[in-house]
């Protein structure tokens, strides 16, 4: 295997991690990007030697092919899923003007209920426990 | 006889292509994919028939034999799985036909429905760990189809959170793959279930490991299953359930199906798994009660079940996955009834969120029947199916001295029938508050559900089914569960040797 080869992988992988993580799609589908083209170095390294030919040379020791072909498979798959994601970031960016990942709202508005319950009981007062919340119309405004 | 097998992949690609042909015509477009998965239902009984009578079903893709080409298996775990899920996929395509929201508004609908059942299938018949890939693939690639066909704010929104999660999952697939094959030299699971053996002891841990987190990220488990109920109530109701009734599912397949063949005996995460299957039940039924909407309830519920299955799993033994298999077999469709129900009280009130509908009991009686079943038979009340397949769970547990992960279970379902009652409260009980006092369930409105109804209505009846079968069907799970507890028969069959 070569070293190079392998230091280009964890790279790769370092980067399109750290990229997933960011908030934006954009840099989302960039992370993704860059961990398939890891996964896809990993796959083509699993051939083993460097520097054999594709083909039947005159020594007839040639590369295994199999890795290639599951390489152009996932490099076909990725390429795919990239641009429905692509595709995705567009629909978002026309809909709300914003590609930003955001949170889930139900689980802010969860959060923010019990946050106002604790206010409450703080206060001494007392509070209904259950499903008192009736902001359900304004669940898009919730902030965290 | 043996290339039948092929039928259950094939035939929904045809079906799909088809659909695309015809889509002018929403009638002929259901007449094709209704049609298709009759076939697939008809010829997966035969097979689990078949199978169970004759042995293992194997075929070889382009007639190459098994370590290099593809293997095809159909043994009495895959076939099982591939008639219940051919069972739902069908009587979901009905009550999408009923309900006509995402089936009526768009062309691509039925095409991308069809691909899913195709990868669906093709995930449970492989016996190709890259081929597996490739099926997740096409069936993940149609889900994000559907969970964004309306194209909604929070559509697209939720429909981001499970793209890159599913995308970043299959970059790990990718990446065990990789090192899979650096290290073997082979990708077919019957050819691996040897080579794994002779690796060095870290390696093969290193590759257990590794595939639970990659399944475990589709099955929902414990640190893993944030991304579910965040994104599954966002679809239209008939994709929620087809997506909780079998994806996740077939997530725990393959979790199963690579833990017991490809893992070698004294390598197996026994303890690992039995500890993850009690947080995620622990997890996934806080989670529900904490909730407001009743798809949100559920979606937390199918977190919480998972556990009951990676529990029977982790316990390895014949009675724990015989267990383990009963559970799914009642899960797909208890969990594919309650989701529909879900959406007949959304259709019929208008909003899910229990503070906002109330009184179903007595207006519409039927649904609320249609509810309590499948309910009560998710919390575990005998004599329904899930009492049926818990009672096997526990037992096999008791049996292998794992009291406290047996306790939690059953703590687990009592919360669940409290989060159920919370549903049936809101929901069916009381009064409906609607804006300004105005009553939100007036009947007729959306006009009479009844092509809905009769769907929710046979599944329900087949879980009553599963509960009266369920003598034989137990017996028949347990010689699956044999079979997976016996790697060699397997590869005998599909390596010829």
């Amino acid at each position: 295997m070569s070293l190079l080869l392998a230091f280009c992988t964890a790279t790769l992988f370092s980067f399109g991690t750290y990229l997933v993580l960011q908030r934006r799609l954009s840099r989302i589908v960039i992370g993704v990007g860059l961990l398939g083209h890891g996964a896809n170095l990993t796959l083509m390294l699993s051939a083993g030697e460097r520097g054999r030919p594709v083909f039947i040379g005159s020594d007839g020791d040639f590369t295994d092919p199999l890795p290639q072909a599951l390489a152009l498979t996932a490099i076909v798959i990725t390429f795919g899923v990239t641009v429905f994601l692509l595709a995705l970031a567009y629909r978002s960016w026309v809909v709300s003007h914003d590609d930003e990942v955001e949170d889930d709202v139900e689980d802010r508005l969860i959060a923010s209920r019990l946050a106002a319950e604790v206010a409450t009981d703080e206060n001494g007062e007392t509070h209904e426990a259950g499903y008192t919340d009736d902001s359900a119309g304004h669940v898009g405004e919730v902030q965290s | 006889m043996n290339n039948l097998i092929v039928l259950p992949v094939a035939l929904p690609l045809i079906g799909a292509a088809v659909c695309i042909l015809v889509g002018k015509s929403r009638t002929a477009q259901r007449f094709v994919s209704i049609a298709t998965l009759v076939a697939v239902a008809a010829i997966a009984v035969w097979m689990v028939i078949d199978v169970d009578a004759n042995g293992t079903l194997v075929t070889q893709a382009g007639g190459w034999r098994a370590p290099i080409g593809i293997s095809l298996v159909a043994d009495r775990f895959a076939a099982m799985m591939l008639v219940v899920s051919a069972i739902v996929l069908l009587a979901v395509l009905v009550y999408a036909v009923g309900q006509r929201d995402a089936e009526g508004n768009h062309v691509g609908f039925h095409p991308v429905y069809l691909v899913l059942s195709a990868g669906v299938a093709s995930s449970f018949l492989t016996g190709d760990l890259f081929n597996l890939f490739v099926s997740f693939e096409v069936m993940l690639t149609a889900s994000y189809v559907l969970i964004t066909l309306g194209g909604s704010k929070a559509q697209v929104r939720a429909g981001m959170t499970y793209v890159v999660i599913s995308l970043l999952a299959s970059t790990l697939f990718l990446a065990a793959l990789a090192i899979t094959y650096m290290a073997t030299g082979t990708v077919n699971m019957a050819d691996l279930s040897g080579r794994i053996a002779e690796l060095p002891e870290g390696l093969r841990s290193a590759l257990g490991l590794l595939l639970i987190v990659v399944f475990g990220i589709k099955a929902a488990l414990f640190p893993l299953y944030f991304w579910l109920p965040d994104s599954y109530p966002t679809a239209p109701s008939p994709v929620t359930a087809v997506f909780a009734g079998l994806l996740t599912k077939v997530g725990v397949y393959a979790i199963i199906r690579s833990q017991t063949l490809l893992i070698p005996a004294p390598d197996r995460a026994g303890t690992v798994l039995l500890v993850v299957a009690a947080l995620t039940m622990l997890v996934g039924v806080f989670g529900a009660i904490s909730q407001n909407d009743v798809k949100r309830v559920l979606s937390f519920h199918i977190v919480s079940q998972i556990g009951y299955m990676i529990m029977g799993l982790g316990l390895f033994t014949v009675a724990g996955l015989a267990g383990a298999l009963l559970y799914i077999i009642h899960h797909i469709i208890v969990k594919t009834t309650l989701f529909l129900t879900s959406g007949l009280i959304e259709h019929t009130g208008g909003t899910g969120r229990l503070a906002r509908i109330g009184g179903i009991a007595r207006r519409l009686p039927v649904l609320a029947a249609l509810f309590l079943l499948p309910a009560l038979s998710l919390a575990g009340i005998p004599p329904f199916s899930g009492f049926v397949a818990k009672l096997a769970l526990v037992s096999a547990g008791l049996d292998s001295g794992q009291y406290a992960v047996v306790a939690i279970s059953l703590v687990v379902s009592l919360f669940t029938l409290f989060s159920m009652t919370k549903i049936w409260a809101g929901a069916f009980w009381g009064e409906s508050h609607g804006d300004n006092g105005t009553d939100l369930i007036v009947e007729g409105r959306l006009g009479t559900p009844r092509v809905m109804t009769l769907a929710t209505g046979s599944l329900a009846a087949l879980s009553i089914a599963i509960a009266i079968a369920s003598g034989p069907l137990y017996r028949f799970s347990e010689r699956a569960a044999d079979d997976l507890l016996h790697p060699a028969r397997y590869v005998m069959e599909v390596m010829g040797r």
